[in-house]
Order: C-alpha cells, then sequence, then structure tokens
C-alpha cells in the first residue's frame, strides 16, 4: 500500500546533498500522483551549517513546510543533526540515520563537546531509530556523496515504493555519470531494510 | 510535461511566456534562480550586473526601447535600486517591466528583515505576491498586462519560503509579442520638474484606475468556510493559515494596491476579521485606514518565518510553548575546507587590527575562532566605514582596515574609495579576490570577465582600477600565505596614504583538481594546537589529538604554516 501523504524532513550538514534528496522524493511523489512541495535551504547556512530540507506528500498539500512533531520520517545525514531535529518527528515515525559524525566548529575550538554516547541520546528519546553506516554502503556504491540516496533507499523499502519507480526518479534527477553508482546506493538501502524485516 | 520548480524557476519560465526580452539582475539571496534560470532560454538576453541600481537602469531602458524587461533581487537589493525605481513609477513603460524583489523573513541569509510591501506603497507601484510555483508563473504574466495597460512598473514580492520551495507547475504556450516602437516623448521620458509635475498627476489617476479594476485580474481569492472568523493573508502566510484554521481566508494576490471593496464584503460575512501577515502590519494599516475592522499584529509578532503551529497557537490564544532542546553543541555555518579568506582573517586576528567588514561569505570571519571582523552593515559599507574610523575619532583609525570582496567592490565599493583618495584618506582596505560571487551560489562578475551566458566580456583588472581611483599602494599577494598577507598588512597601515592590498586565490569550491589531502604525524605531534586556531572544519579536536578528516581536507595546506614541528604532511609525499 503506497502512502497518500507523508511528511518527511531531510538534516545534515550543509554541502552534504541534501537539495538533490529532496528533489528525488519529489519525483517520487509526483510518479506516485501526489502532489508534492519542497522547500529547500539556499545561501549562507549551506556552508558548513545545519540545513534541513522539508519534504511534503499528498493528495493536497498547503504548507511547504513540515511542523514540530509532524514528520513521518526524518533522512539524517549525521547524528548530531538527527538530535537537533528529532522533535520534529510523531511519535509513530522513524528517524533513519546515517551514523557519520561531523564536528562542529564550536567543538573544533574545544568550547563544546560532540557528545560521546550521541546515538544512545537518541535512542533514549524513545523514538523508533534506524541507524545505517550510510558511508560504508555509499563508498561500497561508488562515492561517499551517495549517502543521501541510501537513505532514500531506505524509507522507499519502509514505504512498500516499487524500486523501480524509484529507479525512475532518481534516473530523472541524477547525470548520467553518476547514475549508475546512485542506483547501486539506492538498491543498497532498500536491501538493508528488507534484510532487516523492518 | 510539468515538473516540480522552484517559485524562482516558475517566475524564469513565466518571463519566457510572456516573451520578456531582457533580464538584468545582481545576485542575492533568496532571488539568485530567477536569473540563472532566465538565462537558459535562448529568447531571453541576461547579463548580471555590477548592482541592482544599473540593473534597474537597464531594464527601464530596455523597456523604453520596445520590449519587455525584468529585473530580480533580494529585498536589500531594492533599496540600491530605490533611486531610478521611484521616477520610473513617473515616467511608466513603454513595453512592460516588471520587478522581482524576495524578501527574508527570518533572515536565512540577510542583514536585516526590511519588508518591502513599503517601496509599492510609498512609489505608487501596483506589487502581487504568489503563494506557490505556479502561481508566481501566472503572476509574471498578468504584471506584464498591467504594467502595458496602466503604464507602471509592477513588482512581484516574494518571500524565501516561496522563492525556495518547489511546487508542481505545468507550462503553458509561450505568446509572441511585437517589439514596440520607441516614440521619442520628452513630456514622458524625460523627469524635469515641469515634466514630472505632470506625471506625478498620471500616477494617481493609474492607481486610482487599477484599484477599481482589481478584480478584473482575478488575482485574489476567497475561501469561505467558518463565519466566525475571517482572516486576510497572502503569499506563504496563506498556506499555513489553510492548514491551522477553518476559517474563511480573503488570499490577496494583489498586495498593493488593495481591494478594498471585496476586503469590505469578505469582513461583513465573518464575525471577526484577524490580518495574519509576516514582519510589518502592512495590510492592517491599509485596511483600518478604510475603516475596515481587522486586527492581527498584536497577537502576531514582527520578527521571523511564521509556520502552521505557530498560527494555530496564536489564534487559539495559547502561549508558544518552545520544547525545551537538548543542550548540543551548535552549528554555525563556516568556511569551507580550503577558503582563501581564513589565512587573511587569522593575520589580521594576530595583528590585532580592527576590520570593517562586508556582505559575502566573508562575514564569517566574525565568528570563532577567526573572531576577526568588528563591523558589517551592507553592501560596500566597508570602505566607507574605515575611511569614516579614518577621519573620526583620532587614533581608532590608525589600526582599522576594510575588508571586501571582488564582487561586492564592484558593486558599490569603487565610489567610496575614490571617496577615500579624494578626501585625503589614509585607511587599508583588503578586497579578497576569489574571482567570483561565491555566497550567492557562484556567479560570474566583472572580476572574471565570463558572462552569464558563458561568453567573454572585458575582465576587470582590480589592480589597475584601485590605481586609478586614486590608491597610493596597490600590491597583489596570495591569500594563502600568511606571512605574505601579515607583511603586507603591517607595511600598508603604516603608509600614510589609501592603499589597497588584493588578497588572491579562486574560492575553493570552484577547484576540481584538489592537491592531495594532509595528515597528522602523530609521533611529530605535541598537542599545542596552534593548527586548530585557523578554524579549518578539516581539523578535528579529538581531545587528546588532533585529526585531519580527508573527506574535508582540499589540500590548501594553510595548516602547515600554523605548525612549527613539521607535523602536517601532504598524503601526496
Amino acid at each position: 500500500m503506497v502512502p497518500n501523504n507523508l511528511n518527511i524532513l531531510i538534516v545534515g550538514v550543509g554541502g552534504q546533498g541534501t537539495l538533490l534528496a529532496s528533489r528525488i522524493l519529489g519525483t517520487i511523489a509526483l510518479r506516485l500522483g501526489l502532489e508534492c512541495k519542497l522547500s529547500e535551504v539556499h545561501g549562507m547556512s549551506q556552508r558548513g551549517g545545519s540545513v534541513v530540507t522539508h519534504v511534503k506528500w499528498g493528495k493536497e498539500v498547503f504548507s511547504p513546510i513540515v511542523c514540530q512533531g509532524d514528520a513521518d520520517y526524518i533522512l539524517s545525514f549525521e547524528t548530531l543533526e538527527a538530535i537537533r531535529w528529532s522533535d520534529f518527528l510523531k511519535e509513530s515515525g522513524y528517524i533513519i540515520v546515517s551514523n557519520q559524525e561531523i564536528l562542529p566548529m564550536p567543538v573544533i575550538t574545544g568550547k563544546e563537546v560532540y557528545p560521546k554516547d550521541a546515538f544512545k541520546k537518541l535512542r533514549d528519546k524513545n523514538l523508533n531509530v534506524i541507524e545505517i553506516d550510510g558511508l560504508k554502503l555509499a563508498e561500497l556504491a561508488g562515492s561517499s556523496k551517495a549517502v543521501n540516496v541510501v537513505l532514500i533507499g531506505m524509507l522507499c523499502a519502509k514505504e512498500k515504493i516499487e524500486l523501480d519507480l524509484a529507479k525512475e526518479a532518481i534516473k530523472h534527477c541524477v547525470k548520467e555519470k553518476n547514475l549508475e553508482l546512485n542506483l547501486i546506493a539506492l538498491e543498497l538501502g532498500y536491501e538493508a531494510i528488507e534484510k532487516r524485516g523492518i | 510535461m510539468g515538473s516540480l520548480l522552484l517559485a524562482n524557476e516558475a517566475i524564469a519560465l513565466g518571463a519566457y511566456e510572456a516573451d520578456v526580452k531582457v533580464v538584468s539582475s545582481y545576485p542575492g539571496t533568496p532571488s539568485t534562480e530567477i536569473t540563472e534560470s532566465a538565462s537558459k532560454y535562448d529568447s531571453i538576453y541576461t547579463e548580471w550586473a555590477p548592482n541592482e541600481k544599473v540593473a534597474l537602469e537597464v531594464a527601464i531602458g530596455a523597456c523604453f526601447s520596445g520590449v519587455r524587461s525584468m529585473c530580480c533581487m533580494k529585498h536589500v537589493g531594492l533599496n540600491v535600486a530605490a533611486d531610478p525605481l521611484f521616477t520610473l513609477s513617473y515616467t511608466g513603460v513603454n513595453a512592460g517591466l516588471v520587478i522581482v524583489v524576495a524578501d527574508d523573513p527570518g533572515m536565512h541569509s540577510s542583514q536585516n528583515e526590511q519588508d518591502s510591501r513599503y517601496y509599492a506603497l510609498s512609489a505608487h507601484i501596483p506589487m502581487l505576491e504568489p503563494a506557490d510555483s505556479s502561481e508566481a508563473r501566472d503572476f509574471v504574466k498578468i504584471a506584464y498586462i498591467i504594467s502595458e495597460k496602466y503604464d507602471t512598473p509592477v513588482i512581484i514580492r516574494l518571500t524565501t519560503r516561496i522563492a525556495h520551495s518547489r511546487s508542481f507547475v505545468e507550462p503553458q504556450e509561450r505568446i509572441e509579442i511585437q517589439n514596440k516602437p520607441y516614440l521619442k516623448d520628452v513630456s514622458k521620458y524625460v523627469m524635469m520638474p515641469s515634466m514630472a509635475r505632470f506625471r506625478h498627476l498620471h500616477v494617481e489617476k493609474r492607481e486610482n484606475d487599477l484599484s477599481r479594476d482589481i478584480s478584473l485580474y482575478n488575482t485574489n481569492s476567497i475561501v469561505l468556510r467558518s463565519q466566525k472568523l475571517g482572516i486576510v493573508c497572502s503569499g506563504a502566510v496563506y498556506q499555513y493559515v489553510m492548514e491551522a484554521s477553518d476559517a474563511s481566508v480573503f488570499k490577496l494576490g494583489m498586495i498593493y494596491p488593495i481591494d478594498f471593496d471585496a476586503v469590505r464584503t469578505f469582513a461583513s460575512q465573518v464575525q471577526e476579521l484577524i490580518v495574519v501577515e509576516e514582519l510589518e502590519p502592512f495590510f492592517e494599516k491599509e485596511l483600518l485606514s478604510q475603516g475596515i475592522q481587522c486586527h492581527g499584529k498584536e497577537i502576531f509578532g514582527r520578527q521571523g518565518e511564521f509556520c502552521v503551529s505557530y498560527i494555530k497557537q496564536k489564534l487559539e490564544g495559547g502561549l508558544t510553548t518552545e520544547k525545551i532542546k537538548d543542550k548540543i553543541p551548535q552549528r554555525p555555518p563556516v568556511m569551507c575546507a580550503g577558503c582563501p579568506h581564513r589565512s587573511v582573517f587569522y593575520a589580521l586576528k594576530k595583528l590585532k587590527i580592527k576590520v570593517c567588514g562586508d556582505i559575502g561569505c566573508y562575514a564569517l570571519g566574525a565568528l570563532e575562532p577567526l573572531s576577526s571582523v568588528d563591523l558589517c552593515v551592507c553592501m560596500g559599507a566597508s570602505i566607507g566605514m574605515a575611511h569614516g574610523f579614518d577621519k573620526g575619532n583620532t587614533g581608532e583609525g590608525e589600526n582599522t582596515v576594510a575588508v571586501i570582496g571582488d564582487s561586492t567592490f564592484l558593486h558599490s565599493g569603487i565610489n567610496s574609495l575614490i571617496n577615500s583618495t579624494y578626501n585625503n584618506g589614509t585607511s587599508t582596505i583588503v578586497i579578497l579576490d576569489n574571482s567570483i560571487t561565491a555566497m550567492t551560489g557562484h556567479q560570474d562578475n566583472p572580476s572574471t570577465g565570463i558572462t552569464i551566458k558563458g561568453q567573454q566580456g572585458h575582465k576587470i583588472d582590480l589592480y589597475r582600477l584601485c590605481l586609478a581611483c586614486g590608491a597610493g599602494s596597490v600590491r597583489v599577494v596570495d591569500a594563502y600565505n600568511i606571512q605574505e598577507v601579515t607583511n603586507a598588512l603591517k607595511e600598508e597601515i603604516s603608509n600614510k596614504c589609501v592603499s589597497v592590498i588584493i588578497a588572491r586565490r579562486p574560492c575553493a569550491l570552484l577547484n576540481k583538481k584538489y592537491p592531495p589531502a594532509y595528515f597528522i604525524e602523530t609521533k611529530k605531534c605535541i598537542y599545542c594546537k596552534q593548527c586548530l586556531a585557523i578554524g579549518c572544519p578539516a581539523i578535528e579536536n579529538l581531545g587528546k589529538s588532533v585529526r585531519i578528516n580527508k573527506e574535508l581536507c582540499v589540500g590548501c595546506g594553510v595548516c602547515t604554516q600554523m605548525c612549527k614541528f613539521e607535523a602536517i604532511i601532504s598524503e601526496g609525499k
């Protein structure tokens, strides 16, 4: 059963590919026959800051942004960012986290400390957390930059969206020279969910 | 086939479908993608102008010549273009002219939250505000019809949340417009007092005419739901209101002039009328001035962006409940690994120099650990402010420099440099020449000589330009070389003339072939933490040791100049 409406938040660090991820999810929505709105971040915060992209699928979508406590999925490319945005998750929602750690500047300067038990912190919040070594799978696919597509593969598997439909969306959004590795990344993400049987 | 477009891209599509022939703009978040998208259509001559004033003047000339033209900018850009704007309102147009301005509530990437709607009011120029991408395209077409029918420029206002949101847009048929002949008419196009007095009458008349005709253009819409409450809103706020409440909604598409009669009728159908608008109480005051009873700003603040839950809470009269956030490290934006600005700010900090900053990525030089920038106000302000320090409180100017990027210098720094040399200034100016307009996403500018269409134009020689403006000393240094930058700063500050240091290195994001990454030889490293002082995101403090993240390192080698123990080694060696 394909979803009728879905609120998705994509979070990470500027430069990690949230924009491509939202465009792929938007294309998937159109192919599912749904209306879709995306809200992106451009400009200053893209320079290594905390970034968030909103994706809303539905029969009728008004606001392009997802509210706190209203996300069905959060796709996070980084552990600290997963904690930062976790308030946005619905009780029934899933937060899919690539367990990469990228140190923010206040940590580099020694003013603040990156939480040692970051993942435990996330699990303690009583959320549905799905952890993945996205970087490893992305590198297996051919590029460390493909973490975004690995997580999309996982979301598609969770929502029982046909793999072929997702592949078509990727073909629509990705440059020819990067297509093959992104298709592999998608499959690896998809399989990761199917293997776990969740 | 339709696709998911940013409203910015949809505006460009609208310009194409309405046969716009000339687009001239200066980049500025959140408006940049309009002009970038327009440049992809062969039928539209598109250019980056050095600033918004020039851009609007180009669009004015093009429309007088007889073709439809457009000019796009962010909200603060409209301040720069305000001089031609107010008189353009008097001359009106020949072929249509549309200005697109993008406001930034919440300041995602701006220095203030000014509300551009007041420009429409004070210059008496009609203003439209779309609420999604498809409407953005439609409103461009309507704007040209209004522009030509009422002999007026038209402004389309966006906010960040509309400009940078994607929604579905189905392309429509493109019309072809015959070029209008240019007919000499000094009473219309030459604004001297005697002609301008006459044209001022036209401004008033056309506004009255349009006010009567607003409903013909179907830009406003009404959703009748609950009779208890009616809400007046526009743009992104309309989308939030539709989800937040079951109130009836009057959505303004033409936000200036306002169709007061229509709002009055709507008001009579509901028990209470609330205006929900981001930033200033613009609609509210306009409606009240016409005796339409309404309220809003005493509930909704003037700061920041709204969202569905905020509006819901405010309408229900509850207090806004902020969830207690986890205490986790913030992640502010940073200069990229390999950014050529980093070493310059490090040198400025070491020399304890006061820094008059400017608008661009290098405003990040104000943040820790570089903490170098003292002031930052608007585009091009650094040079004038440094001159003010020089002429103001005696002695305060001696250790002050202006720091400005190449694109910002060409935008509005040149006049300030001329002012400093003309008035016997002694300030020192550092031009951070990374040969690109970086913050807005890498647009070419006169310092690269490449046009938006990818053609070769004249490449400005900053060195000769500064000499021609009268700088007593101009020199070019390698921005990556901390010692060279330091020596230049020391010498030029003690120079009793206006001097310019051009710190040159291309933006690190433009380089596609990076040298090998560096790593830290742990045997040699004593954890003195000197390398952390430059604030490179690729150098990670692990508590007892330091590591270079090879995923992020681009091999610029600036950090090797910080290490006295030669512990930072290139992987290429």
